[in-house]
């Protein structure tokens, strides 16, 4: 751990006031961590986090004119704890407001708290077991009523009731928060918890008004008028809501950030499809902003010649990947398929495993398929760049994949495909149906064709290969095809969560109605150690290396070929000076923008 | 005749309950669930989603979820959406107006269309205007919706910058102003499925016409020395829109029903849109309720259609 030491020393000496902020953050970088993770670091270790400099140049409120949103899935309800999807936690966050959010740098930035946590402001608990929030004072709901302790601590009760049915459930349930007087709570956890900076955190934990929720808990929470009414205490109130079409907005002149915000009015359309949304944003500018434009670069390049508008991107965590089944998809044992008795024909074969990867070519899926928006990796953990690996590489080669195969014995027969003891070299490659996804089955079943490996295509549509449904086999968790691409959004600035699916503990099978995570049903001892030993370690640096031990283990077991490292892809008028975090729903800091004369 | 009625009616009861049965169960064996989205969400685990499933009732049996439907409706509770956790018929009511107003501009345009071109080309089979107006009514109801409102969308909005091709329901003027944009942004979606419609209806017009401009009591009123004009008007025309009117009639649920294709292309938020995005979601009380409401309409009209025939040709006794 020399790294180790040699950050401590930094650290102490950010603190002692010998080395300031800036050099640090540019040493981190020249270590290979970038900026986020070094201000997370700093915070940790002791050091008050500095909120990245405000862009923000309006010097009066209001003004700005009307703000267009057009958002191709409407948002369809406005409580963000009943939020079944992203597009809901966007449209609640028009009008309720979490503790603090990431900002576009990664950084933790104060919305309705006074200030970050830290070890320095008395915030966080030394051994990692809680954090005291200070709240802001004078915030006030839209109604006039004045935002206390209260309110966080009612939402803590709300969520964490299993009758509500809050799709927030789980980050609430295992912690304790208690008001330690009007303006200040306290979370505890039960259990060291090194990332705090979940709960009340970001869109998906902004507050709702306790005296507007508190008769309305339980099993009466879906009579709530103000379930379609938010009063919340953001920069927006609302006017009017129609689920999956409109929702409006008008300024709040009682807004707690100075000069804030800039637009009079605010609007969000909903419906139509992403192609469209970009015409509408970047052609002919009827809408300032358009939502998650995933659309094939080529189409954007020619809408933004001449156009109105631009592509714009904000880099986070998410992997596009290809995942190996190591069970039998084709052997059915006690009624169960691609069951934990069976072994992969192929699979087990950890040279057949080599010889995929080397097939996959992911400098042609960046530049035929995603453009701007990809950046190839051989990583499955893409972010923060503290916790991304620099131990790991990919190779693009049908040669080596050749000489690979043909070494342990896979022979090439009459028709050109490989076997070895009687097993054909045949693999079902399933995904959901999306333009960029089967393009990328195209190209990765040319290279294997090339290479003797027969691939069959499949593509199951989105909302089944997603669903949760036991019944049906064509779901992720099922995992009944030999191959499988999709990817799973990280929605936070740590890896804890996207890590622990893969743990033993995890597999998904017919026992846990596939209920588990693991779908690839990969097991390994040392995996599991590597991920038990990071969520109890409180050191951070020992934390990160935990997870980059854990993301090379899968490298050296070819479990994922991660095919592109996505960013997130939006779609912003000329004059629209956007905030976007790769870490954040797209109107986290809805606050912040503005629009250039 | 109102004895006819009763019977209709009463044979409308287990018609319609086979039609809501068969929906129910289809909807019920289609795959996915409605928080499906969830599943990527590594924020939620799989028990928050089990147990969200549990509390909506999908995990019941079938033909308890039925009984639960059927009771509820018959109770006139059409259903509580789970995507929007809103009762189904607010969500619906939210909607109606705009379907009314887009499809049924889109309806009236199309008779505008087909029956003075219709008739007039059957006063003249096989001029000039009846080859134009044939060949144009075929390429018409060739081209489906969802091309011709993407052309509509590249010509008028993204070359000619004439149209807005987003439909807004919260125009931000007042007086003349609003009917202004109001009429400018609906022109587009009108044209694509008004022109669709006329296109087969015109040739609907067209033979019926030429099926009774051929009988013999027509020749008898040109003997008379009647003008062609009072011919076609008084006589021909009379009979030959019998079945034109049915033809409305049936047509008029589609009202209703919205228009999935031009609503999603044009981003009207009407009941075509409201029933795809709630299918895709597997939104399944919206869904129901939408198509049974739907299917209670088709059979309404069908009878009003048969009432109606019944009453225009006297020739037609209905027992």
């Amino acid at each position: 751990m020399k790294l180790g030491t040699e950050l401590r020393t930094m650290i102490d000496g950010v603190k002692d006031g010998r080395m300031d902020r800036r050099g640090f953050i540019q040493r981190m970088i020249a270590l290979g961590l970038t900026a986020p993770m070094a201000t997370q670091l700093l915070a940790i270790g002791g050091v008050a986090m500095a909120e990245s400099p405000s862009a923000y140049k309006p010097t009066k409120r209001g003004g700005g004119g009307a703000l267009k949103l057009l958002w191709w899935q409407g948002p369809t309800l406005l409580n963000p704890h009943f939020a079944t999807g992203t597009k809901d936690q966007d449209g609640s966050r028009l009008f309720y407001e979490p503790l603090a959010c990431w900002d576009a740098n990664g950084n933790l930035s104060p919305v309705l708290a006074a200030e970050i946590p830290s070890i320095e402001n008395g915030g966080l608990a030394a051994d990692a077991k809680s954090v005291t929030w200070k709240l802001k004072p004078g915030v006030k709901w839209h109604d006039g009523k004045p935002f206390t302790a209260d309110d966080v601590v009612f939402n803590w009760e709300y969520a964490k009731d299993p009758a509500t049915a809050t799709v927030t459930l789980a980050t609430y349930r295992d912690l304790i928060v208690e008001k330690i007087d009007d303006l200040t709570v306290k979370i505890s956890f039960k259990n060291p918890t090194p990332f705090w900076a979940d709960a009340f955190v970001g869109a998906p934990n902004a507050i709702i008004p306790k005296h507007l929720f508190q008769d309305y808990t339980g099993d009466k929470s879906r009579d709530a008028p103000t379930n379609l009414k938010p009063v919340g205490t953001s920069a927006y109130k609302f006017v009017e809501f129609k689920p999956g079409d409109l929702i409006r907005g008008e300024i709040n002149l009682d807004y707690h950030m100075p000069n804030r915000p800039h637009f009079d009015t605010i609007e969000m359309k909903g419906g139509g499809d992403a192609v469209s949304a970009a015409r509408a944003v970047i052609q002919t500018g009827e809408y300032d902003f358009g939502w998650n434009i995933q659309v094939e670069d080529e189409i954007l390049l020619r809408l933004e010649k001449g156009g109105k508008g631009k592509a714009s991107y904000a880099v986070g965590g998410d992997t596009e990947f290809i995942a190996l089944n190591f069970t039998d998809p084709n052997t059915e044992v006690d009624g169960e398929r691609s069951s934990m008795k069976t072994k992969h024909p192929l699979f087990s074969d950890p040279a057949v495993r080599k010889a995929l990867s080397l097939l996959v070519d992911r400098d042609a899926i960046k530049n035929v398929i995603y453009g701007r928006a990809g950046r190839t990796t051989a990583n499955y953990l893409n972010g923060p760049e503290k916790f991304v690996s620099k131990n790991t590489t990919w190779e693009f080669s049908v040669e080596k994949a050749a000489k690979l195969l043909d070494d342990a014995g896979w022979k090439p027969g009459a028709d050109g495909i490989r076997a070895k003891d009687g097993k054909r070299m045949k693999i079902l490659f399933q995904t959901a149906i999306n333009g960029p996804r089967q393009k990328t089955q195209a190209i990765v079943k040319q290279a294997c064709q090339k290479a003797g490996i027969e691939v069959e295509l499949k593509s199951v549509v989105a909302s089944i290969f997603f669903s949760s449904d036991v019944g049906n086999p064509d779901t992720y968790p099922h995992f009944y095809a030999d191959i499988q691409m999709f990817q799973i959004p990280m929605s936070q600035p740590d890896p804890a969560q996207h890590m622990r699916r893969y743990h033993s503990s995890n597999v998904a099978t017919k026992a846990n109605k596939w209920q588990g995570q693991n779908f690839p049903r990969w097991v390994n001892k040392d995996y599991d150690a590597a991920i038990d030993a990071a969520e109890g370690e409180i050191d951070p640096i020992k934390r990160a290396a935990f997870y980059i031990k854990a993301n090379d283990l899968m490298w050296q077991d070819t479990v994922f070929i991660p095919a592109m490292h996505r960013l997130k892809v939006e779609a912003a008028s000329n004059t629209l000076r956007p905030v976007l975090s790769g870490w954040a729903n797209e109107t986290d800091n809805l606050h912040e923008w503005y629009r250039e004369a | 005749m109102s004895q006819y009625i009763l019977r209709r009616l009463l044979i409308a009861i287990p018609s319609l309950l086979g039609i809501s049965l068969i929906l129910f169960i289809v909807l019920a064996l289609a795959p996915g669930d409605p928080f499906s989205e969830l599943a990527t969400n590594p924020n939620v685990p799989p028990e928050v989603r089990e147990a969200l499933r549990a509390k909506f009732g999908l995990d019941d049996p079938i033909y308890l979820r039925y009984v639960h439907w059927l009771v509820a409706m018959v109770h006139g509770d059409w259903g509580f959406s789970f995507v929007s956790r809103m009762n189904v018929d607010t969500l619906i009511l939210q909607r109606l107006s705009t379907t009314l107003y887009v499809i049924g501009s889109a309806q009236l345009l199309a008779l505008m269309i087909a029956i003075p071109v219709g008739v007039y080309a059957a006063t003249r089979p096989y001029s000039i205007f009846d080859q134009v107006a044939n060949t144009l009514a075929f390429i018409g109801f060739s081209l489906p919706t969802f091309f011709t409102g993407i052309l509509f969308i590249l010509i008028f909005s993204v070359k000619l910058d004439w149209l807005p091709f987003v439909y807004s329901t919260d125009i931000k003027a007042t007086g003349i102003h609003w009917i202004g944009e109001q009429i400018r942004q609906t022109i587009m979606p009108v044209m694509v499925l008004g022109l669709f419609q006329a296109a087969s209806m015109t040739r609907f017009v067209r033979s019926a016409m030429l099926d009774v401009i051929r009988l013999d009591y027509v020749t008898t009123a040109r003997a008379k020395g009647i003008g062609q004009r009072r011919v076609i008007i008084k006589h021909v025309m009379r009979n030959a829109m019998i079945p034109v009117v049915t033809l409305i009639a049936l047509q008029v649920p589609a009202v209703f029903g919205g228009a999935i294709v031009t609503e999603q292309i044009f981003r009207i938020p009407g009941i075509g849109s409201l029933l795809i995005s709630s299918i895709l979601a597997n939104d399944t009380p919206v869904v129901m309720a939408v198509t049974f409401v739907f299917a209670c309409l088709v059979v309404l009209f069908n009878l009003i259609a048969d009432v109606l025939y019944g009453w225009l040709d006297p020739r037609i006794s209905l027992r």
